[in-house]
């Protein structure tokens, strides 16, 4: 049985009442993480939790709690923007309908980077978000309010958004399994888009049971979403690892920082002593990657953001003045440095005579590596690399040097070009921080994936 | 003699389209209050995302074909890219011919009466928001506001190559166009705004303009006809023409400046990464074309052959759907083609355009036009009777023979009667039948007398031969 609290309340032997007090005390302990960006008030969320009760859905009464970039009807939906600071969604996106349908009650919104640009949460409007284990720290990015919603308890699960690594970089600086699905298994509609053909929805979860639940259920063809597609995720069943394949990034794992190799190469270590087969597998394309994620994530970024114009919703500057003047100074005030910076950048990129020396070239690369997976994914079951690179860093410490900071995503970019799933789990501790691993599997092995991910969590900590 | 090119970039709304080109909004958007048919999605909120609307594809293969045009097997669509107060998303879904990616139809052409105008290419697209100016027209109104509900509406835009020289000619294309897209069954032109165009025009000696938001047929000429005397007085003056967008003041009857244009604006085009290409397969463009409604070059070949009529009235009657199905449903009722085809060009068109009515909205149906022309041939009422009782045939709806009851007119044919009056005023007027016997014009002024005397009620033809015969007697 998934999700304990679902049956305990279910039972009786935990009630709303104590189930949303003491959320709402830990909401208050942790406070100065800066993980929420806005949540419902406690009687409500008691009554809806009561309400939901009644309907025995799968996740009936649990609270979830949602990035700021997804939609929730009747909630604010910011992006840690200030463009979007007073933004109510008048809908529901896909995900947040199929599990409201399920009897989830959603708790609040969380802190993000704005628009989802950044990999520390340190560019939201609202203040950056801390790491729970040291607080001095981030909480990685952009879902940094998700995650830490989770590794504080506040909630089990939440959903975050993964355009090059926003799900699996806080899941692994706090400690937690964070899922990128495949893409176009998980529909957008509703999730305000930074990079629509590199990004999806994904879950946060304690235990890899819950991360595979959540997936299952938010997962799925949309008519809204012409870029999901009919096929299901392969199931995944109890695996063997005397007959598993796991090939090690090994490129990318030398150019990680010292404690966060060793820590991998304990993982695999003990794979190993299990009978798994290791291959060392070279990337070789690593120091194309992020420029053509960059170059791509930017271009859809400029494009997507035009509409931010402070017309039909968002901020819009006081004042007088013809449209342009209008329009130019409230985007202005409306978008921080990251956000205008990428728009910037993306223009440029997409204006003629640069379009085919840059986009095109990115779409090359992404076409290159697409193939380079694929062909390491006939020979190996699943990929594995660290998440991140480093551990987590003080806050401040990469936020004005916009390159090094970029080049954090290395790791986790490679799944959003090829589409392909990729989850964080948790496999142990430098000092009080967290590290975590990597998988990346073939298209639609999300389940498969996650499965690993649980014994491989199991075999690093025993079991709980 | 100036050299004059014209070209023209027609965007047509497909107003047989249920739904918006991507999201689930009606389409039909006249009449409705402000801002009332909107979603998400022709909202532009954060977070919607557009979803095909695959109706429009056949549609616009529909067009493709018939216009003989290249179709494209991968359907693409990119986003293009400017800032304007209408854009709900600042930018626009539509198609481009760029690296991958393709417009839905490349090429094809448009025949009209003496010569070919050549399609460049035909691009799906969306349609803005519609702005209103409440204190003025767009470059005098203090503020704007702005309804939606035309936001997203699927359109094709149909762009030519400068192939035309006249003002008229292009007026006879958009007439062509729009015969050929209702007879296709996508659009209705006779709805406001369904058929709008923008024309390229330059005179020898200019450079090129384009004049935005013609918004009919007759417009197009016009706007095109004080462009080119515009351009030819510039030039002529040694000012030079520059290259600029105007726009069509259709109140004012001129075009007035809106932007110089020193280079191609740069839209920024890329592939929308929400919507997946769709691949045109064999079959389908089979299915479509094995459905293909008679076009318009067909049925005035048809009308030709099975109706007797001639080049020009089959033209005419074809280039409006209306009128040609109209025709049509007359021939049902009355056998004398030609008749049929004559009285309505000649006599009951003129009639509609004098009160800017549409055939749909006239009240003397094919029944009653049948009964009017059988009357007619069987002498019971002259074609004078006759014309004065179409007007009242078609604004009141009254039936030939109700009117002829009302009021009394019948054909004039008891000849002894006719003979007296026609003496009557032969020794009225002397003097003028002096002069008709040297000149035989003058007795059209007789037959006028004659006709006066008896209440139009004679046959103009018989007047005629009768005083001819009695002044040659003289």
């Amino acid at each position: 049985m998934n999700l304990e609290t679902v049956r305990k309340l279910i039972e009786g032997s935990l009630t709303p009442e104590d189930y949303v007090n003491s959320t709402f005390d830990k909401i208050e302990k942790f406070r100065n993480l800066n993980a929420f960006t806005y949540l419902e008030s406690r009687d409500k969320v008691i009554l809806e939790v009561k309400e939901s009760l009644k309907n025995r859905g799968r996740l009936a009464g649990l609270l979830v709690a949602v990035k700021d970039n997804i939609s929730v009807k009747g909630m604010p939906t910011t992006c840690g923007s200030r463009m979007l600071k007073n933004y109510i969604s008048p809908y529901d996106a896909t995900v947040i309908k199929k599990l409201k349908a399920e009897g989830a009650v959603i708790l609040g919104k969380t802190n993000m980077d704005e628009f989802a640009m950044g990999s520390t949460t340190e560019t939201s409007f609202f203040g950056p978000v801390r790491n729970p284990w040291d607080p001095s720290r981030t909480a990685g990015g952009s879902s940094g309010g998700s995650a830490v919603a989770v590794a504080t308890d506040i909630v089990k699960v939440s959903l975050g958004s993964d355009t090059g690594g926003s799900i699996r970089a806080p899941a692994s600086f706090t400690g937690i399994f964070g899922l990128k699905p495949s893409y176009g298994t998980v529909s957008r509609y509703g999730l305000v888009a930074y990079a629509n053909s590199l990004e999806q929805i994904g879950p946060f979860a304690q235990t890899a049971e819950d991360l595979a639940l959540i997936y299952g259920l938010i997962s799925g063809e949309d008519p809204r979403d012409s870029t999901t597609v009919k096929e299901r995720p392969i199931d995944g069943n109890s695996i063997d690892m005397r007959s598993l394949r796991v090939g090690l990034l090994v490129d990318i794992n030398e150019a990680s920082e010292p404690p966060v190799r060793s820590k991998i190469n304990d993982v695999v270590n003990r794979l190993s002593d299990q009978g798994t087969i290791v291959k060392e597998v070279k990337l070789g394309l690593s120091d194309y990657v992020v420029p053509a994620y960059y170059v791509i994530a930017m271009s859809e970024a400029s494009s997507n953001l035009a509409r931010y114009d402070g017309v039909r919703y968002g901020h819009s500057i006081d004042g007088d003045g013809n449209w342009r003047e209008v329009y130019g100074k409230t985007r202005g005030e409306g978008f921080g440095t990251e956000v205008k910076r990428r728009i910037l950048l993306g223009s440029f990129i997409l204006s003629a005579g640069y379009y085919e020396q840059y986009y095109l070239k990115a779409l090359k690369v992404r076409t290159m590596l697409i193939r380079q997976l694929n062909s390491f994914l006939r020979e190996v079951d699943v990929l594995i690399s660290p998440t991140m690179p480093i551990l987590p860093p003080k806050l401040g410490e990469l936020i004005d040097d916009p390159v090094r900071m970029y080049m954090i995503d290395v790791n986790t970019v490679i799944a959003n070009l090829t589409g392909l799933p990729a989850l964080s789990v948790p496999v142990g501790e430098v000092g009080a921080l967290k590290v975590g691993a990597q998988l990346i599997g073939s298209y639609l092995s999300d389940l498969f994936l996650i499965s690993l991910a649980g014994t491989v969590h199991e075999s690093m900590h025993g079991r709980e | 003699m100036y050299l004059t090119m014209i070209g023209l970039e027609v965007h047509t709304h497909l107003t047989s389209l249920k739904t918006k080109l991507f999201c689930s909004c009606p389409s039909d958007y006249v009449g409705k209050p402000p801002n009332s048919n909107v979603c998400p999605v022709c909202l532009g909120l954060p977070g919607a995302i557009p979803v095909f609307n695959e109706t429009a594809l056949k549609f616009a293969l529909m067009v493709g074909l018939a216009l003989g045009s290249r179709i494209s097997d991968r359907i693409t669509f990119v986003r293009k890219h400017y800032f304007y107060p209408d854009m709900s998303k600042n930018y626009q879904i539509s198609q481009y011919d760029g690296p991958g990616t393709e417009a839905v139809a490349m090429g094809g052409e448009v025949k009209l009466r003496d010569k070919k105008i050549r399609i460049r290419r035909i691009n799906i697209e969306e349609d803005p928001a519609k702005s209103i100016y409440p204190t003025g027209s767009m470059l005098t109104s203090t503020y704007t506001m702005l309804d939606y509900n035309r936001s997203g509406v699927g359109m094709l835009e149909i762009v030519t190559e400068p192939d035309m020289s006249e003002p008229r000619e292009a007026r006879e294309f958009i007439e062509k166009l729009r015969s050929i897209l209702e007879h296709l069954g996508v659009c209705d032109g006779s709805i406001e705004g369904a058929i709008r165009a923008d024309a390229n025009v330059s005179v020898e000696g200019g450079e090129r303009v384009e004049v935005k938001n013609i918004g009919s047929a007759k417009d197009v000429e016009s706007a095109i006809t004080y462009e080119i005397s515009r351009q030819r007085a510039a030039v002529s003056q040694g000012l030079g023409v520059r290259r600029e967008t105007r726009h069509w003041d259709s109140e004012r009857r001129v075009t007035v400046p809106l932007r110089t244009k020193e280079t191609d604006e740069d839209y920024r085009y890329f592939p929308d990464p929400d919507l997946p290409p769709i691949q045109v397969t064999a079959s389908l463009i089979e299915d479509i074309k094995s459905s293909m409604p008679e076009l318009p070059d067909q049925r005035i070949q048809r009308f030709m052959a099975q109706y007797g009529i001639n080049e020009y009235n089959a033209t005419v009657l074809v280039m409006d759907k209306g009128l040609a199905d109209f025709y049509e449903r007359v021939t049902l009722h009355y056998n004398n083609y030609p008749k049929v085809a004559s009285l309505l060009i000649n006599d009951y068109l003129r009639w509609l355009n004098e009160k800017d009515m549409k055939i749909s909205q006239s009240k003397a149906g094919p029944e009653q036009v049948a009964e009017l022309l059988r009357m007619l041939e069987n002498g019971t009422i002259t074609i004078k009777i006759a014309k004065e009782f179409l007007p009242r045939m078609i604004y009141e709806g009254k039936s030939p023979r109700e009117l002829m009851e009302a009021t009394n007119m019948t054909a004039l044919r008891d000849m002894t009667i006719l003979e007296d009056i026609v003496n009557q005023v032969l020794a009225e007027n002397p003097e003028v039948v002096k002069k008709a016997k040297a000149d035989s014009k003058v007795i059209h002024f007789l037959v006028g007398q004659v006709m006066k005397k008896t209440g139009k009620r004679a046959e103009p033809e018989t007047v005629y031969k009768l005083i001819e015969e009695k002044i040659a007697r003289i």
